[in-house]
């Protein structure tokens, strides 16, 4: 028990790669044992990940389950592990996708299906050391290491332009990265030169810039807040830095948009709570009025352009646009409602966004389209997905006692409640993201669903299957549960957000 | 038994009904969902009288009770205009007077419904329809939800019951939702009404800063300690009030946000009678009641609540003037009457707001029950055009609808007199109150009395223009059915005495007494000191005159209408231009769309065309330079730079062609060449 306790992230780590290793060598015309193998994988991660939620201390600010040993010492690398009350959540998130994922990926993979399974899990392995990690190398090694799985997943069992698609993800993300290598690299040398002891331990350093030992000029924290922040802002990703989006998630299998939406996006979230605002508060001071600027028009922006598109995958992925501005919005508004609402929306992001990737892929898996028009009176057949289909709709658009709601509501309050100037404008036009994001869900769920069956071919499509249930019931659960009983999540995170807002730096940019 | 401590009950009952309604209500016989729906409700009306009774016995200041069950979302401390407060909002219930009224009104008439529905709906079970259990499953979450709304101790709560009613809505319209009309009214309500919830959240938002807390026990404590904004300037609570209200125009469906009623008739008639009558769309009245201590405060606030009700009193009955539709007819004078209750709230008579809605909650539930026994009668017929001479087919119900409709136009003694009169006595002597908002109630009241009448001749009287198939399928409705109606009737015809104005009989306010630990507040004392000094004499002067109003618009009506007469077509002919927009609903529906709707999609295609173009544009094109590039320095890498190297090979290669003619292969020819070598270096070393 001893081991585990201190070993537990290590082990979220390594468990899904050990799982990799060992699928690759089964016989790869086995597809029922690789399934059940790669399934019995997740589960067990995402059983161990409960550790974490249980034995988590909900008023300690600091970072736990630690773990620290030297990597590379000569250049101050450590393999330096930690989880606060915001990165928990997205462990636990990143455990339960992937198993959800593996469920769903059971009858739509048919070729090669032994490398989709290991890529699935050594992109949990990835995500799960992003948000792990505190030690700024470390979490650039994962950050890229998490991008092979995904080139591969989008570029091989992904639809028709999937070539495109994932040569468009990589480069965009490859992009950002680069310039997040170099800010790493001279935040190190800023870092060693000013105090002689080089390292590349996340904490040590805000330690140091916390308490004045590590001053970087604001000329030059511009450049590394910008290198930062493009990076992050690509992966979120911020208007106009999205329409990598929309192609990646269209053309992925359903588990790869799954984990993309659910996960991927929320490590750009993350990284600006994470390091951009911690690290940067005068350059955070200098960008935040073009930050709320630009996630304002993404919530506006993307519930617009998704409710203009014929294709459903499309139509979610735009509708992610709009609800990591929200993200985006509730992160640089730096009051505790407003990033505790970010960082819950973050998790119902996953959850719903998650929840309607998996649904448009099982219509998919029945029909092999995605054109709305090609639907219309599903709810006569399928009456079990119509139900789950609304209920997850509804939680989108942000219906009280149903996930969303929270999030929105708390990025909507610490919105208006805002110390920066015109928030109650800002909250005016956020909140018609609200009204906007009604009008597309609905109005897709009513063409989909609503109606007389106008397609022939659609009158006798099988209902939801056992297995498809056991994919989506446990996310409607969630849904509900994170929207009745919302402190059992938000309790956890109280003293990290807090402890992100008052550390003394960032309190300056609230004047 | 205390009842007070289990006032959770009477919301989670129906939730359990819609439980296992929802979950097992397909396998389930139409005896054990009616167990479940009906149980549950009545139930839940038991335990609310149980409370109320509790309640009533206790000294009229002391009956608040507040019940906090768990913390729902705790988020940490805010900056507020109050100091630092703690955003923490509680689940939690508050029964006082106003709550007390709203539960036996929704508990009760609710209930009515779900036995009337029982009837209305069998049709709706079988094995391959399966509809019947779904609606019951929908009312009862329709009961938690309102419930939710009115037991809500805060405003976050309220609100949940506020978004959740809505939800009900849009499934129980869109409840046939094989037809395209009844998913697009379902739509059109959700999202006409999401517009108002944007209101209202900035309103909570605005109360959270203002006064660091969203109970409303807090809020309305420290509301009544602010000054009073001057009328006429927009201060802080002014602004509270008007979102406040933006969110209550939606739920309750006045201008500018009405349109969605009268579409929502697309639902099954129950639905239309507790939802879209009786309950839901009071909501907004009840709200803005909940927080009189805010508008009392805020006059500006007040007379906008008063000239929007007022207007949109006029404006939907004259609609409903001439509507065909029965059920759009009733969905008019829903809206019109529901202004009616906003003008009073306008004017600071809350509590006659609240009466209204009380009476009208009867008379309109019973107004539409009848109207669904009608269709039901006809065989699913709603056209007005197409009925005639029902009276004696279905006398039950004629009776019933004839006492609803004697009480909606303001008959003495039927309950609407009451109330009307309370409110069009109110709006002209209240201190808010202004002669030309009591001119307009009284318009609106002529006109309700023409429509209603209108509705009744053309139902129950003149010859049948029925269609003959379905003529001799005409039948009375069930008991189920009729005795809702008869309970109904009942309380439309008794409902008033609760208030009776002080020129009959001496009068008797109990009602007003009994709110008045709700409505109470230093701000409100003057203008009710103002109401005790116009004279009694004046006071029913103008009840005679409504009276006088009302029995014109009968008369009217019965010219018109009544004996078959070629009036209502000269009427027409000679004001075909006002026939014909009220007839279109001033063409409301088709300016929204023009303005607003066309507009939004208009706009998304022009941002995907432009997303696709410029954005995803620049992104490919940056891709296309780069490869451009890439094939440029190809060439020159290839032609230039590679050309340079294979120039010098080509050189060197030339140059060296000579020695190749050397490199012969033979072993010999190397001997030789060797030998010729060393004899070479012994010549030029050793003999020289």
């Amino acid at each position: 028990m001893e081991f585990i306790d201190s070993h537990i992230l290590t082990i979220l780590i390594l468990m899904p790669v050990a799982g990799a290793m060992f699928l690759a060598l089964l016989d790869p015309g086995k597809h029922e044992a690789i399934r059940r193998t790669a399934l019995v994988v997740a589960l067990l991660t995402f059983v161990f990940s409960l550790h974490l939620v249980i034995h988590f201390v909900p008023h300690e600010a600091g970072f736990q389950f630690e773990e620290n040993s030297p990597w590379v010492p000569a250049f101050g690398m450590n393999y330096h592990l930690g989880i606060d009350g915001i990165s928990l959540w997205l462990v636990l998130l990143t455990t339960f996708l992937t198993s959800v994922s593996v469920l769903a990926s059971w009858k739509g993979i048919e070729k090669r299906v032994k490398e989709f399974f290991i890529f699935i899990l050594l992109l949990e392995a990835g995500m799960v050391g992003v948000f792990a990690s505190l030690d700024l190398f470390l979490f650039y090694v994962f950050w890229e290491v998490m991008l092979v799985p995904m080139y591969f997943l989008i570029g091989i069992w992904g639809h028709g332009r999937r070539i495109y698609a994932a040569v468009k993800f990589i480069i965009y993300t490859a992009v950002g990265s680069a310039f997040m290598l170099v800010a790493i690299l001279s935040l190190y040398f800023l870092n060693a030169h000013a105090t002689g002891a080089p390292t590349f331990d996340f904490t040590t350093i805000l330690d140091n810039i916390v308490n004045g030992r590590l001053v970087i000029e604001p000329r030059i924290q511009v450049w590394l807040f910008l290198a930062f922040f493009l990076s992050f802002a690509i992966k979120v990703p911020l208007f106009p830095l999205h329409t990598w989006l929309p192609d990646a998630h269209t053309e992925a299998p359903t588990a790869g948009s799954v984990l993309l939406a659910g996960v991927l996006l929320k490590m750009g979230t993350y990284g600006l709570l994470r390091f951009n605002i911690q690290l940067f508060p005068d350059a955070t001071q200098t960008f935040t009025p073009l930050i709320v600027a630009l996630a304002i028009i993404g919530i506006i922006y993307g519930a617009l352009v998704a409710m203009v598109q014929p294709d459903l995958k499309r139509l979610v992925a735009y509708s992610s646009v709009s609800h990591l501005g929200f993200v985006v919005l509730g992160i640089f508004v730096f009051n505790i409602q407003g990033v505790e609402g970010a960082v819950y929306q973050m998790l119902n992001h996953g959850i719903s966004t998650g929840a309607l990737f998996l649904i448009v892929g099982m219509i998919y898996e029945r029909r092999h389209t995605r054109e709305i028009s090609e639907f219309g009176g599903l709810a006569t057949p399928m009456p079990v997905l119509a139900t789950i289909f609304l209920i997850i709709t509804l939680s989108s658009i942000g219906l009280p006692l149903l996930n969303g709601f929270v999030g929105e509501f708390l990025i909507l309050v610490g919105t208006f409640g805002a110390a920066v100037a015109r928030a109650k404008l800002y909250c005016t036009l956020a909140a018609s993201g609200v009204i906007l994001g009604a009008v597309y869900m609905l109005w897709m769920y009513q063409r989909v669903i609503f109606g007389e069956v106008t397609h022939d071919v659609n009158k006798t499509l099988p209902d939801l299957s056992a297995r498809e249930k056991w994919v989506l019931v446990p996310m409607v659960v969630m849904a509900l549960w994170m929207g009745i009983y919302p402190q059992f999540f938000l309790r956890k995170m109280d003293a990290s957000v807090s402890k992100l807002l008052n550390a003394p730096r960032v309190m300056m940019v609230r004047k | 038994m205390n009842f007070l401590k289990y006032i959770w009950l009477i919301p989670l009952l129906p939730l359990v009904g819609c439980f296992f309604n929802g979950v097992f209500g397909k396998r389930f016989s139409k005896v054990t969902i009616d167990f479940f729906a009906l149980g549950s409700t009545l139930l839940s009306f038991l335990c609310s009288v149980g409370a109320v009774w509790q309640l009533s016995r206790l000294q009229p200041e002391e009956r608040v009770f507040n019940l906090n069950l768990f913390e729902w979302i705790p988020a940490g401390v805010a900056l507020t205009a109050h100091g630092f407060a703690n955003f923490s909002i509680q689940w939690g219930y508050r029964l006082d007077p106003l709550s007390a009224v709203m539960i036996l009104v929704v508990t009760g008439v609710g209930f009515l419904i779900h036995v009337y529905s029982t009837g209305y709906m069998a049709h709706e079970h079988g094995p391959h329809l399966g509809g019947y259990y779904r609606f019951f499953s929908y009312l009862n979450l329709f009961m938690f939800s309102m419930l939710t709304l009115v037991l809500a101790n805060n405003f976050a709560l309220m609100f949940v019951g506020w978004e959740g009613v809505g939800l009900c809505s849009y499934l129980l319209i869109g409840f046939y939702f094989h037809k395209k009309s009844a998913g697009d009214a379902g739509k059109k309500a959700f999202i006409v009404n999401r517009i108002g919830d944007a209101g209202f959240m900035l309103g909570m938002f605005l109360i959270f800063q203002t006064f660091g807390s969203l109970d409303f026990g807090t809020v309305m404590a420290r509301a009544a300690e602010a000054p009073i904004e001057v009328y006429g300037s927009v201060g802080v609570l002014t602004a509270i009030g008007i979102l406040l209200f933006l969110g209550a125009t939606g739920k309750s469906a006045q201008l500018p946000l009405y349109t969605w009623l009268p579409d929502a008739m697309e639902g099954p008639t129950p639905v239309s009678a507790l939802i879209h009558a009786a309950t839901m769309v009071t909501a907004g009245v009840y709200m803005v009641s909940r927080t009189s201590v805010i508008y009392t405060h805020a006059p500006t606030a007040m007379m906008v609540v008063a000239v929007v009700g007022g207007v949109t009193a006029i404006f939907a009955a004259s609609i409903g003037l001439v509507q065909n539709d029965i059920k759009r007819v009733l969905a008019y004078s829903t809206v019109s009457q529901l202004g009616y209750m906003f003008l009073a709230c306008g004017v600071g008579a809350y509590f006659v707001g609240i009466f209204h809605l009380m009476t009208h909650a009867f008379f309109k539930a019973l107004l539409f029950l009848g109207a669904g026994s009608v269709i039901h009668a006809l065989s699913g017929e709603q056209d007005l055009r197409r009925m005639g001479a029902l009276k004696n087919k279905i006398p039950k119900t004629y009776v019933t609808m004839l006492a609803a409709t004697l009480a909606i136009s303001g008959i003495p003694p039927f309950a609407g007199f009451f109330s009307k009169d309370e409110i069009l006595w109110q709006a002209f002597s209240s201190e808010y109150g202004r002669w030309w908002l009591w001119l307009i109630g009284v318009v609106a009241a002529l006109m309700t009395a023409f429509y209603m009448f209108r509705l009744i001749f053309l139902t129950f009287y003149n010859e049948s223009r029925v269609d003959p198939e379905v003529e001799h399928h005409i039948h009375e409705s069930p008991s189920n059915m009729i005795v809702p109606l008869q309970i109904l009737a009942v309380l439309s015809v008794i409902g008033g005495f609760v208030q009776i104005p002080k020129f009959l009989f001496g009068g008797f306010d109990g009602f007003e007494r009994w709110l008045e630990p709700v409505f109470k507040h230093p701000a409100t004392e003057a203008g009710a000191a103002a109401v005790e000094h116009a004279s009694l004499g004046a006071e029913a002067g103008l009840a005679l005159f409504s009276v006088v109003v009302a029995l014109t618009g009968i008369y009217l009506a019965y010219r018109f209408y009544y004996r078959p007469s070629s009036a209502p077509d000269r009427a027409m002919a000679s004001a075909k231009p006002v026939y014909t927009v009220l007839f279109n609903k001033y063409y409301m529906d088709k300016i929204y769309d023009a303005l607003f709707v066309n507009r939004t999609k208009d706009l998304g295609n022009a941002l995907w065309a432009f997303d696709r173009g410029v954005i995803d544009g620049g992104v490919n094109g940056s891709g296309w330079f780069t490869r451009f590039t890439a094939n440029v320095s190809c060439w020159w890498d290839k032609w230039i730079v590679d050309g340079l190297v294979n120039v010098v090979g080509f050189t060197v290669k030339m140059l060296s062609y000579p020695l190749r003619i050397l490199q012969t292969g033979f072993v010999q020819s190397y001997a030789f060449l060797m030998v010729l070598g060393i004899i070479a270096f012994i010549w030029l070393y050793v003999l020289r």
